[in-house]
């Protein structure tokens, strides 16, 4: 109880109060860019925290992160520039929703579930530390090859179009992963003597490419649409309390999966948002209606990339094993401030470990009146001409993608992945699909190649391991249920079909 | 009257557009440029960050951190080597240098830099799980002995990575073939502490910090560091020599270089900055608390390191068949 009063004490202190609203207005700010992502924050802060109180510094990657993981939602909803890789698995429902005009709900529920899946998260972190913790350091390669797997079955439950075209977006997305030395053999594949592409095909400006850039060409060829009713822009938070009863399984779910996926090193708040996406969608009671504008899939998702945030550092406090890209920073961070990671930090260290916890929740509280005021700002984007939106989506893709790596040759893949995405959206296979695959497709060619040669060659500890024998069968399931069930599907329509004649 | 100073004006802006070459001001009269050819949030940025912001005190200039990404470092690495020889446009490179061109991915080698000072050099460990039979690393190198080739397995980086070559090259130490002990590849050192946690892997040879939150947690226990002399952050853990007599070290070590050709003043001017901001109490903190190593040689110094490791690590490749040609 004292160190809890005396982790109160630390928060309370003015160096570490100024640095938490600077940095969430600064992780708001940057979130935003399109490009720019939640680690760029993150990493950009570092040189800052050298000057700062320990606790204020890791106050300052707290906050700013869990702020820039919001703030991505925002131009993913206006201007469908997925601010930051974790809004890109609803970048298009939530764009869907501003076309009929529900931006500030889109948004609103956007800072609402994500400020809850925050503070569930942090509360996960809390008393479940050392239990997850544990069980995620009992995962080998055979179990993160299953997961990520199940992770790349979600392309076709996110897709709304044909499985088999979402499969072949997916498919597409894989042989992108492939390029470069980056893979398990260490051997350069698909580079053309092209020294930019031995790094492999990052993930920011692929689907930059293909969501923002992709969306500028289709405004250039179909005519301006009728201008928006000239009317005042909503309440942001109205609407949401009946949100959260009416979706309040989809919440928890969201929340639980993301805390469950933090934990897991590796996989960070875009594989949460992408999973919980598929899920909310595979368990709705409309799923038809799901990338026409629909808010449930933006509730689960919203709510599990935050909680993945949290949940994130439970294995890097306990054994500095970053739970995701953040997380990896925030462990440099620790030691240079003297906070080393371990389990002496929760009994040696306890009122910092109270302090740090406190300002999860001060993060998480802030970010609506904050998050409401950048959503205010951001929705002028609204009432601007096309003419004048475009060319600095374009502009803004453009210096994106370079700030990633100071390297002009980002900026030339925005440019070929803004074509790829065209051409496939004109005929119907969905782009976030081939996104996942860029993603999700070194983290699965890893971790097999990896595990068959430490069995040297029998396939065995992949059902024979407990947890990757519960895996393995979930996956198989899923995969066995669609095929089913398509099946089925085709089967009667051909009946139908057949009885109308 | 108007017209005169006006041609004045005009022809004194002229001379001074043409005289940068002949006056030349001090250097640095402007922000100078530090490329890191990794990315923001590892190992290398972090040290070169702190060292632009020591420089910055020292010389009076802003030293900021550009990360020039992709190509697996190679593309950071040739745009040190191809920047402008001006002084504003200096870098980090890293022990890749001597490797990626005997993979045949770069053209590039050490002789295309202009060596300032070698900074910093991670030696790599010899790590076991806590529940490991090796009680230290004589047990466990009889035990690779007594093993047929690719019983045993160890990881820590990516195939041909640094920590690669150093399994190599111990094994090459004792007498071994290279690939006598299976490399488990891995997406960098974190994800191989996790497998060897989670008791997938015999051992792994990535550096000491990189194990250390591990040794820390008690799921690892570490049996020797592949270094001449004890790494002062980590002193119970002994040397490759101490412990059972081989004489073999090696590392990732990092060092600030700059295009060939630089100008003398440029030289020796980071020459004594880069001494004091070695020395100073904030990078040597910095080094104790990050637990990297406090290695460091200056201009001459770090040329006749890089010619040395150059053709260690092209022998250690060469060996383990990763080298190509």
């Amino acid at each position: 109880m004292q160190d809890l009063f005396e982790g109160v004490r630390l928060v309370l202190a003015w160096d570490v109060l100024i640095a938490v609203l600077a940095s969430a207005i600064y992780g708001l700010v940057v979130g935003s860019l399109p490009g720019l992502s939640a680690t760029m924050a993150t990493a950009l802060l570092v040189p800052v925290t050298f000057y700062l109180s320990p606790i204020a510094a890791i106050a300052t990657i707290i906050t700013a992160s869990a702020m820039a993981i919001f703030s991505g939602d925002i131009p993913g909803c206006l201007l469908r520039i997925p601010g930051t890789p974790a809004s890109a698995a609803y970048t298009d429902e939530a764009y869907a929703m501003t076309r009929k005009g529900q931006a500030e709900l889109a948004l609103g529920a956007g800072l609402w579930f994500s400020a809850i899946g925050g503070i569930v998260g942090t509360i996960s972190l809390v008393l479940m530390a050392p239990l997850l913790a544990e069980m995620a350091l009992s995962f080998s390669t055979y179990e993160y090859f299953w997961l990520a797997f199940l992770g790349l079955m979600c392309a076709t439950l996110v897709a709304r179009s044909s499985p088999i075209k979402a499969i072949a977006s997916m498919l597409l997305g894989l042989l992108f992963a492939c390029i470069g030395m980056e893979n398990p053999a260490g051997t350069p594949r698909f580079v053309f003597g092209i020294t930019d592409l031995l790094g492999g095909i990052e993930p920011i400006p692929a689907l930059v490419g293909v969501f923002a850039v992709s969306e500028v060409m289709r405004a250039m060829v179909t005519p301006e649409p009728p201008k928006l009713p000239d009317r005042k822009f909503g309440s942001i938070l109205a609407g949401q309390w009946a949100l959260t009863k009416k979706y309040q399984w989809p919440m928890w779910r969201g929340n639980i999966v993301g805390i469950i996926i933090g934990v897991l090193p590796g996989a960070g708040a875009d594989m949460a948002a992408w999973v919980s996406y598929a899920m909310s969608k595979k368990w709705s009671k409309e799923p038809e209606k799901f990338g026409t504008g629909h808010v449930e899939g933006l509730v689960e998702a919203g709510a599990s990339n935050n909680a993945s945030l949290a949940s994130g550092w439970v294995p890097a406090l306990l054994f500095g094993i970053p739970g995701d890209t953040i997380t990896a920073i925030a462990i440099g961070v620790l030691y240079m401030k003297g906070l080393n990671p371990g389990p002496t930090l929760f009994t040696e260290r306890a009122s910092s470990m109270y302090a740090l916890y406190i300002i999860f929740v001060l993060a998480n509280i802030i970010m609506i009146p904050l998050g409401i005021l950048m959503i205010r700002l951001a929705s002028k984007i609204l009432k601007a001409p096309r003419s004048a939106v475009m060319p600095v989506i374009i502009l803004l893709c453009a210096v994106g993608s370079y700030a990633t790596g100071a390297n002009l040759f980002s900026v030339l893949l925005v440019g070929v992945f803004g074509i790829v995405g065209y051409v496939m959206e004109r005929n119907g296979y969905p782009v976030a699909a081939l996104v996942l695959g860029i993603v999700m497709g070194s983290m699965v060619e890893q971790n097999f190649v990896t595990s068959l040669i430490k069995s040297d060659g029998s396939p065995l500890p992949f059902v024979e391991r407990p947890v990757s024998a519960v895996l393995a069968s979930l996956t198989l399931g899923a995969l066995l249920w669609s095929a089913v069930v398509w099946v089925f599907n085709r089967a009667r329509r051909l009946k139908a079909t057949a009885a109308a004649r | 009257m108007t017209d005169f100073s006006r041609r004045a004006v005009l022809a004194g802006g002229a001379a001074l557009l043409a005289t940068p070459g002949l006056a030349q001001p001090r250097w640095p009269a402007r922000p100078v440029q530090l490329l890191c050819p990794w990315a923001a949030g590892g190992g290398t940025d972090a040290v070169l960050r702190m060292i632009g912001i020591l420089l910055e005190k020292e010389l009076g200039q802003p030293f900021n951190v550009v990360n020039r990404t992709g190509g697996s470092g190679v593309v950071g690495h040739a745009a040190i080597s191809q920047a402008q020889p001006d002084g504003y446009t200096l870098g980090m490179i890293t022990a890749e240098i001597c490797m990626l061109h005997w993979q045949g991915l770069t053209e590039i080698t050490y002789r295309n830099y202009t060596p300032l000072s070698l900074v910093n050099n991670d030696a790599p460990g010899v790590t076991v799980n806590s529940n490991s039979p090796y009680r230290d690393v004589k047990a466990l190198a009889d035990a690779i002995k007594a093993s047929r080739p690719g019983q045993l397995k160890a990881s820590g980086t990516g195939q041909g990575g640094i920590w690669h070559l150093a399994l190599a090259g111990w094994l090459n130490a004792m007498g071994l073939k290279a690939d006598h002990v299976r490399w488990v590849p891995s997406n960098g050192a974190a994800p191989a502490m996790q497998d060897l946690a989670a008791g997938g892997l015999d051992f792994t040879t990535c550096s000491i910090p990189e194990a250390r939150a591990m040794l820390d947690a008690n799921r690892a226990r570490a049996l020797a560091v592949m270094a001449p002399a004890r790494v002062t952050a980590f002193p119970a853990i002994p040397t490759l020599k101490e412990a059972m007599g081989v004489d073999y070290n090696t590392g990732a070590w990092r060092g600030i270089a700059g295009p060939p050709g630089l100008p003398a003043a440029v030289v020796q001017t980071m020459e004594v900055a880069l001494d004091k901001v070695f020395k100073s109490k904030e990078y040597q903190d910095f080094l104790l608390a990050r637990g990297f190593g406090a290695v460091y040689e200056n201009a001459a110094g770090f040329a006749t390191h890089l010619a040395a490791a150059d053709i260690s690590l092209g022998n250690s490749m060469k060996e383990a068949g990763l080298a190509k040609s």
